[in-house]
């Protein structure tokens, strides 16, 4: 058994165990799922370390073993340094979010919700949260393309439970227009995939879905767009692009925070990993034809989210429409086919993982202590609470890509790479920096400063656990903000890979810079 | 009576103008504290980082700790300048590469520092005036609860300062900038249980954010036309590229000045920045953060050497807020505004002499490191009127304070004499030189730049006669009393910078000499004889004292402000309309265009999509139904999915 299904099996066996294994008490429960948690995580770091860097294989650690032999269907794991970065990322924020939501559950059953349904029990939660992680693993490590859909489409049903079950507010409205959305993207991904099984039978003689193989497929035009299509309406979907991310502000006002930051802090990248690992090697042509379409969605994705994200007086679904601008970032540095845009792109979903586990996770610590996410229900919570407001400022500046965060490396990495291919576009979408500081400035202005209004005073300030959740985040986010080259190093050689199978370069510059010129 | 004799060392120059790149020494190379330069940041940056982890635990000596990090990076700095000195010309200029930061592609952007003349220059005015301000605050911030977070935040700020003058290409550039901005922001909004603080804080940041839309352009265009983002290379391959990318540039760098250095079009923050604790306003938004616009442009001399339209918009710029600065600065009651509407001005001042090429660029720097000393001599003053008046901003409720703090006075006319003009004091070798260059390239603003040394001499004196001379206009609550030594001792320091620093350096330091190897400098002819021109500029000097002390130390000021007035004082009042202009043309419809939006993605988008999908599950009993029963119908459309794909693949097989 291959490190990467050990991986994946880990948190499989602890979501069991926690269900029905762990005996009658909530404390025991809690303590295994994490301790699963951390064992997932440091097998991730093992396999991070088996990773070579200065391998030119697309794929490493590889696994595959047969399916369903009769239709060509492997059991197929791989990762390439994206991948890796994904799994860093989903195993980090997992015992995080274990940690951060130890009292999530009691704490929402105070909270009112729509349909007065009881809330479930904490053990559940806790073994959904571990199903889902083992899951997410699945996807990110996922060869074969059926093995992928098929994750991709079982992973539902723990976001569903999560968000309709132990949610907030409207929550049931919530989760089944989650679902919804997802299954008819689905069903289109289907379709698609179908057509593709069909495609590689014909063309490579046997049936296969195994990516490595695929990768090349020559095929006709019109069926390389529909196929192109399938797979990016389910991705748009899951990231989610505009328009078609009306989902998106209900989950994260519905979601606990722990689900929302394991929702759209990690969940939503397998849109856009599925972008850069199928849609793209798959199918280049299509690709590049559509290219111009998608950067449009793109930039009114960014400057929609971050308008909008202005206008809302629920945090929760605040911090939704934020990342509805920095999907569109992400979007936009994958779809203009340079290196410091896919580069950028992939340490963008890796700082928006990290800079949305802390938004959801402060903000969600101070809903706790209110019991509302309304922005005109606080003011002035600096004094009562003065190191939750510092955190929440810190959020929002990963938010707002603060040089010196990692968000500003891979934020202007994508803008670049825009800007190489066409300056006017570069240049507009910049021009999103001075929003995202509105949105982030005048929440913490609303919410922190001013007078301190009645309705926070005596807030509790956060307890040691909770500020020791938040510290390891944002430890990696400035780390990396000043030194990104572990996560660039194993980024670029799977760009590169990305860029030649694409059959796409970058732009020359104008004029080559001389070497560093210094004195004898 | 020739005293500003900054032309004579000129003879010994080379008639060209010096090419500006002598290549850059590795620190290891260069030897001695080269190598350690990178602890001028460390230094303050440790001292941020313990005292906001530390929280309350470092309460006791926070402060303390706090005041010995900038100082021990003074130190340093001035070994290093004692090293560099020490060094021949071509040795100068030292480059610490520390690692590999930002790359991808052909894109690779080291995290290397760059210490030469011009950074030196800065390094020294930052960690001096910093270290005094750091000293001052432990006084004035004594009585206040968060006074280590008040410290964390300077020591924040002097790091990412240092780390902006330090930065060996664009893109690290603009991590201090950005830096620098943060602390703003953090020490702007420090009293946040202000609204108007809190609103003051944002309203700086997101304009400067305007301004960083420009750097992060001007970066990206450098990349697209030299392929390379520091400085080095891009100075050296400038002369290779195109007139339309060197003006593009020129005028995004510009952009990014304009918002950091609270000139127009993106001043409007900078008097509402007057909310933060007053040694805040002394460092960050007078001696050193508001200037980093001048080092900006200052440090890319190479290009804009070569994009004339880009070295005209930073003229036409620099003389619209020199005056308009000024204007503003005559009509504010608030000391502390008026100060800021001074800072304005005298950085235009600075844009101006940048404007001007390689003619300026060197009185550029002279004058900004002559206003780094007497404008915070100036704060630091006013901040000591004001914790003797209970926090009171307005002066026409001073009066007569020399009376009740003699050492203030003397540290307030100290910084008057520095800024006025008059011989033989800090402004009289800086500005004058500005107005020579000025009139030497350009006789228009020449003139405007004489006008505003006008104005600046009639704010100055208003300034000083409603605060010290004329009668008590006291409230019944003032208590004034001088400020305690701590306090007191780093003003008289900066005075005698105030005071000094020009003679210092015209006879003793040669700045022009010292400078020319990175900016370059090249003399200009004078239309006029100089000491016409010297006269003449005394003359407008000496008019606007007179005029300001007839009407506010010998008649008596008003509690209230006239009403009856100009329109041309109400509008200096208003600022000039700047808010009003803001508020009707960007956030009105801003706010308009944002709560259009949510009414249109909740009603439009997202209408859409439930309109399908009630049509599709027919007329909404489906989705009716998953609401109630979501179990069992999720259940089923699971199966459902699956049996789709067995299907589909069974058939497929037969196929």
């Amino acid at each position: 058994m291959g490190t990467l299904t050990i991986l994946g099996l880990v948190p499989l066996i602890g979501s069991i165990v926690v269900a029905v294994g762990a005996g009658p008490s909530l404390k025991r429960a809690k303590q295994l799922a994490l301790l699963f948690a951390l064992i997932t995580f440091g097998v991730a770091v093992y396999a991070i370390s088996q990773f070579d860097r200065s391998s030119t294989e697309p794929f490493q650690l590889v696994e595959s073993h047969q399916w369903i032999p009769t239709l060509g269907l492997t059991y197929s794991v791989g990762v390439d340094g994206l991948a890796l970065v994904l799994l860093f990322l989903a195993t980090l924020l997992v015992p995080l979010v274990v940690i951060a939501g130890w009292n999530d559950v009691e704490d929402t059953a105070e909270l009112p919700s729509s349909d007065g349904q009881r809330p479930g029990q904490v053990r559940g939660y806790f073994a959904l949260i571990l199903l889902l992680e083992a899951m997410m693993i699945g996807v990110f490590v996922s060869l074969d393309v059926f093995l992928f859909y098929f994750l991709f489409e079982a992973i539902l049903i723990p976001v569903y439970f999560m968000i309709g079950r132990y949610g907030t507010g409207r929550r049931t409205y919530a989760a089944v227009k989650f679902l919804i959305y997802s299954l008819v993207g689905g069903l289109v991904m289907l379709a698609a995939l179908v057509m593709l099984w069909f495609t590689a039978a014909d063309v490579l003689g046997s049936p296969t879905l195994f990516l490595p193989d695929l990768i090349g497929l020559p095929m006709d035009a019109g069926l390389e767009n529909l196929m192109f299509w399938g797979f990016f309406i389910a991705f748009a979907i899951k990231a989610p692009l505009w328009p078609v991310h009306t989902w998106l502000p209900d989950a994260s006002g519905s979601a606990t925070p722990g689900t929302a930051v394991l929702l759209i802090g990690v969940l939503d990248k397998i849109g856009t990993y599925g972008m850069m690992r199928l849609c793209l090697p798959l199918f280049p042509e299509a690709s590049q034809t559509f290219a111009p379409v998608i950067i449009a969605i793109s930039v009114i994705g960014i400057f929609y989210g971050a308008l909008a994200a202005i206008g809302q007086t629920d945090m929760k679904r605040l911090f939704g429409y934020i990342s509805l601008s920095h999907f569109g970032f992400i979007t936009l540095g994958i779809f203009v086919f340079t290196s410091q845009g896919q580069v950028g792109a992939g340490l963008y979903m890796l700082g928006h993982g990290l800079s949305t586990a802390l938004l959801f996770m402060v903000a969600g610590y101070m809903i706790m202590r209110r019991k509302s996410a309304n922005v005109a229900d606080y003011g002035g919570v600096v004094k009562p609470a003065p190191v939750l407001a510092g955190m929440f400022l810190i959020a929002g500046l990963t938010a707002l890509a603060l040089p010196g965060m990692s968000t500003f490396v891979s934020e202007f990495l994508v803008l670049l790479g825009a800007f190489t291919v066409n300056p006017w576009l570069g240049a507009g979408a910049t021009l999103g920096i001075v929003f995202a500081a509105l949105y982030v400035l005048l929440l913490y202005q609303r919410t922190m400063t001013g007078p301190e209004t009645d309705q926070v005073r005596g807030m509790p300030d956060l307890n040691l656990r909770e500020r020791w959740v938040l510290a390891p985040i944002i430890g990696i986010v400035v780390f990396l903000g000043f030194y990104p080259a572990p996560v660039l190093d194993v980024l670029e050689p799977a760009v590169a890979n990305t860029m030649e199978w694409t059959g796409s370069s970058d732009p020359e510059t104008e004029l080559t810079p001389v070497a560093e010129g210094s004195q004898p | 009576m020739n005293l500003t004799s900054l032309q004579l060392p000129l003879s010994e120059l080379p008639e060209e103008p010096v090419e500006a790149l002598t290549g850059t020494l590795p620190a290891e190379a260069a030897g001695g504290y080269f190598p350690y330069m990178w602890l001028l940041v460390a230094l303050p940056a440790f001292g941020a980082l313990v005292l906001l982890v530390g929280g309350k635990r470092t309460n006791a000596w926070g402060h303390l700790l706090a005041c010995l990090l900038p100082i021990g990076s003074f130190v340093l700095a001035c070994l290093l300048l004692a090293q560099m000195m020490g060094a021949p010309v071509e040795d100068r200029l030292v480059t610490l590469e520390m690692w590999d930061w930002t790359f991808a592609g052909m894109f690779d952007v080291p995290f290397a520092l760059r210490l030469d003349q011009l950074s030196m220059v800065f390094v020294m005015l930052i960690s001096g005036v910093g270290s005094l301000i750091h000293i001052y605050s432990i006084g004035y911030m004594a009585e206040d609860p968060d006074r280590r977070k008040f410290f964390a935040y300077l020591n924040l700020f002097v790091a990412a300062m240092l780390l902006l003058v330090l930065a060996n290409n664009y893109l690290l550039l603009y991590v201090g900038w950005e830096g620098v901005g943060l602390a703003s922001y953090l020490l702007i909004g420090f009293w946040q249980y202000k609204s108007s603080a809190a609103v003051a804080a944002k309203k700086a940041f997101v304009m400067n954010r305007v301004g960083d839309v420009g750097l992060s352009v001007a970066v990206m265009l450098m990349f697209v036309t030299f392929g390379t983002v520091t400085f080095e290379q891009v100075f050296a391959a400038a002369p290779e590229a195109g007139d339309t990318a060197l003006n593009l540039i020129g005028l995004a760098l510009l952009l990014a000045a304009v918002g950091k250095s609270a000139q127009f079009p993106l001043q409007a923050w900078l008097l509402d920045a007057m909310e933060g604790p007053t040694p805040v306003s002394a460092l960050i938004h007078a001696a050193t953060m508001v200037t980093a616009g001048v080092y900006l442009i200052v440090r890319s001399n190479a290009i804009f050497d070569l994009a004339s339209i880009a070295v005209t918009a930073v003229l036409a710029v620099g003389i619209i807020t020199m005056v308009a600065g000024a204007v503003i600065a005559c009509a504010k009651d608030e000391i502390k505004k008026s100060l800021a509407g001074s800072t304005m001005s005298q950085i235009g001042y600075m844009f101006v002499a940048a404007g001007l090429g390689p003619a300026g660029y060197v009185f550029a720097i002279f004058h900004l490191l002559m206003h780094g000393m007497f404008k915070a001599d100036l704060f630091l003053s006013a901040g000591s009127v004001m914790h003797g008046m209970k926090d009171e901003k307005n002066m026409r409720f001073y009066g007569a304070l020399r009376k009740v703090m003699l050492v203030t006075t003397i540290a307030f006319i100290c910084g008057f004499l520095g800024i006025s003009g008059l011989p033989p004091f800090d402004s009289f070798f800086s500005k004058d030189d500005i107005i020579k260059a000025a009139l030497g390239t350009n006789w228009f603003a020449g003139v405007a730049a004489i006008a505003a040394a006008g104005l600046t001499a009639f704010y100055m004196t208003r300034m000083l006669s409603m605060t010290f001379f004329g009668d008590k206009r006291w409230k019944e609550e003032a208590d004034p009393h001088e400020s305690p030594s701590v306090m007191t001792v780093p003003m008289l320091l900066l005075s005698v910078g105030a005071l000094f620093g020009g003679l210092f350096f015209v006879y003793v330091g040669d700045i022009v000499g010292w400078l020319d190897p990175i900016t370059g400098y090249q003399p200009f002819v004078l239309p006029i004889n100089d000491t016409v021109l010297e006269i003449v500029t005394l003359v407008v000097v000496l008019t606007g004292i007179t005029l300001a002390w007839r009407q506010y130390a010998s008649r008596p000021v008003p509690q209230q402000p006239p009403q009856q007035v100009s329109v041309f004082t109400t509008a200096a009042r208003n600022s000039l309309y700047d808010d009003a202009f803001n508020e009707a043309v960007f956030m009105r419809p801003g706010q308009y265009l944002t709560r259009w939006l949510v009414w249109f993605d909740n009603q439009v988008v997202d209408g859409a999509v439930r309109g399908i999908a009630s049509k599709v599950s027919g007329a909404g009993e489906q989705v009716k139904r998953l609401q109630t029963g979501f179990a069992r119908s999720y259940a089923l459309l699971m199966v459902g999915g699956a049996v789709l794909i067995g299907v589909v693949f069974v058939v497929a097989r037969w196929l």
